[in-house]
């Protein structure tokens, strides 16, 4: 396979340079755009009529909010491909991607309860998107910790795989489930949700800021495999030859 | 060996090692019922407070109870070496998982789906609340012992132990939670429980079409 | 300066926000340097009982 077109990169071998190439790369992009991003978010949008100041911490929440949930569906992706192409790469790129969608989702979370605070009153609201990133933390925990309990490096690839792959199936019906006790229960609670009518500029800055949370995450995920690699590909000869 | 006769061989088989290990089996029931009974302890005995929460708890308990009996599916025949064989065997693996998740339901799930009504009684549910909550446990536990039973093929021996099994299962079960405990609450509030128990029977068929497929699976993954 | 980082009297959630982002990131950063250290510390010593086999057979 190593050599044909598309599967050039897939073997840890020859994406391990390359990796090492698109590090910096995608580092560089997200620095410069989280500089753009907050430019936009405290100097370019401006200040909300009901919440004051304490709405700028959206430029962060929502970001790590969409990078918790596209990074999950993004391992779904990989360790898909790993069970269709058996390649180890596939599955090594899914366990890469873990800690730092977990950090997103935590980040979340933290920020949702800070904004929470002064704009309604408490820390922690059972609102359907908190609500079902909690879940999704959940989910991330519960993929490391089997990586973690999984010695064997192959069978915990693909016991991880099966897992994120039935966690990928569950999300949108346990954010539907969510959603569906939330609204019941409207009364009750308060959504975060209902946030301030977007100005332009608010929502750009949310979106540069979550391109580059996305940057980040590759660069960070690009950095991480490259060391799994050489954790797991110890035993191979081109491995031994990095160190002389 | 055909899957029908897969299913019913390993149905035959699991159900008589249940009935040779029934205080096993009891030990979950007991297990569900203290649940339910710590929760007024913890809270007060307010009859109005208790029937509001029943529901829920009753649900949360049958999640924590269903977890607990999770290790006997495979655990004993990973120990002795047969669940390799079931593996290596000519008839169809998923067939054979489904036998076993099938009398580990009647064994361990259908006893709790009966003896809700007492937990039912213990908070003072009305009798038609505590026929919803009965339905809605007789649908939600085949998903959860399917949940469970993926749960519990991936982790076989290893070392995470019920904290794992519970830190995989419990996020994957919330739909089955909100659904079943929101059935007895959409009834009360007149909005009937219809939708509830049509999305916990879509559950319910989609975990038994699927789940010996992907329990299969996390067996054989287990074994490599 | 100090008003704008007053941020009109919500400072403590504004900053408590971006401190934990500010602190995960370089948390993160600093876990991604020392594993990647540790790797090669790891591949080194293989190459060093490589070359010590080597050199007694």
């Amino acid at each position: 396979m190593a050599g044909s077109g598309f599967f050039r990169f897939s073997s840890p071998a020859s994406f391990y340079p390359l990796a090492g190439r698109l590090v910096p790369v995608f580092g560089w992009l997200a620095a410069a755009l989280t500089v753009a991003g907050l430019y936009i978010g405290f100097a370019v949008a401006p200040t909300d009529f009901q919440q004051g100041e304490a709405y700028r911490i959206i430029f962060i929440h929502v970001p790590a909010a969409w990078m918790a949930m596209f990074t999950y569906l993004v391992i779904a992706g990989w360790s898909a491909a790993s069970f269709v192409w058996n390649t180890r790469l596939s599955a090594m790129m899914a366990q890469a991607l873990a800690p730092t969608g977990a950090m997103f989702a935590f980040i979340s979370l933290w920020s949702g309860a800070f904004w929470g605070r002064p704009t309604w009153g408490t820390y922690w609201v059972w609102d359907a998107r908190l609500t079902s990133t909690l879940i999704l933390l959940f989910l991330y925990i519960g993929l490391m910790a089997l990586r973690a309990t999984i010695e064997d490096p192959r069978r915990a690839d693909r016991a991880c795989a099966v897992l994120a792959l039935v966690g990928s199936v569950n999300v949108p019906i346990i954010y539907f489930s969510v959603q569906w006790w939330n609204t019941l229960h409207q009364g009750a609670s308060v959504s975060l949700t209902a946030a301030p009518k977007m100005a332009e500029t608010m929502l750009a800055g949310m979106l540069v800021m979550g391109l580059a949370a996305w940057a980040y995450t590759i660069a960070a995920a690009l950095h991480r495999v490259r060391s799994i690699i050489l954790e797991r590909e110890a035993h191979a000869r081109w491995t031994r030859e990095l160190v002389r | 060996m055909n899957a029908g006769a897969a299913i019913a061989w390993g149905l035959r088989r699991d159900l008589a090692l249940a009935m040779r290990s029934r205080a096993e089996v009891a030990i979950v029931l007991a297990f569900f019922l203290l649940v339910t009974s710590m929760f007024p302890l913890g809270l007060e005995p307010d009859p109005a407070l208790l029937s509001k929460i029943a529901p829920g708890i009753a649900w949360v308990a049958a999640l924590l109870a269903s977890l607990l009996g999770l290790p006997r599916l495979f655990a004993g025949d990973h120990a002795d070496g047969s669940l390799e064989q079931l593996a290596l065997a000519d008839a169809p693996l998923p067939a054979l998982v489904a036998g076993k998740v099938l009398a580990h339901w009647v064994a361990t799930g259908l006893p709790l789906v009966l003896l809700a009504p007492l937990a039912g009684i213990q908070f003072g549910l009305e009798p038609a609340a505590i026929g919803i909550l009965v339905a809605t446990l007789a649908l939600g536990t085949p998903v959860l012992a399917w949940l469970g039973a993926i749960g519990a093929a991936l982790t076989l021996g290893t070392r995470g132990g019920a904290a794992l099994l519970a830190l995989l299962v419990l996020p994957l079960a919330v739909p089955v939670l909100v659904f079943g405990a929101g059935a007895v609450e959409s009834s009360r509030a007149g909005l009937g429980a219809q939708a509830h128990l049509s999305l916990l029977g879509a559950g319910a068929i989609l975990s038994m079409v699927f789940g010996p497929f992907v329990t299969a699976l996390a067996v054989r993954i287990s074994f490599e | 300066m100090i008003e704008w980082l007053s941020m009109g009297g919500y400072a403590y959630y504004v900053w408590m926000s971006y401190g934990a982002l500010a602190i995960a990131i370089v948390a993160e950063l600093f876990a991604l340097a020392g594993r990647r250290r540790r790797a090669l510390e790891q591949l080194a010593e293989h190459a060093q009982e490589d070359a010590f086999e080597e050199q007694a057979a």
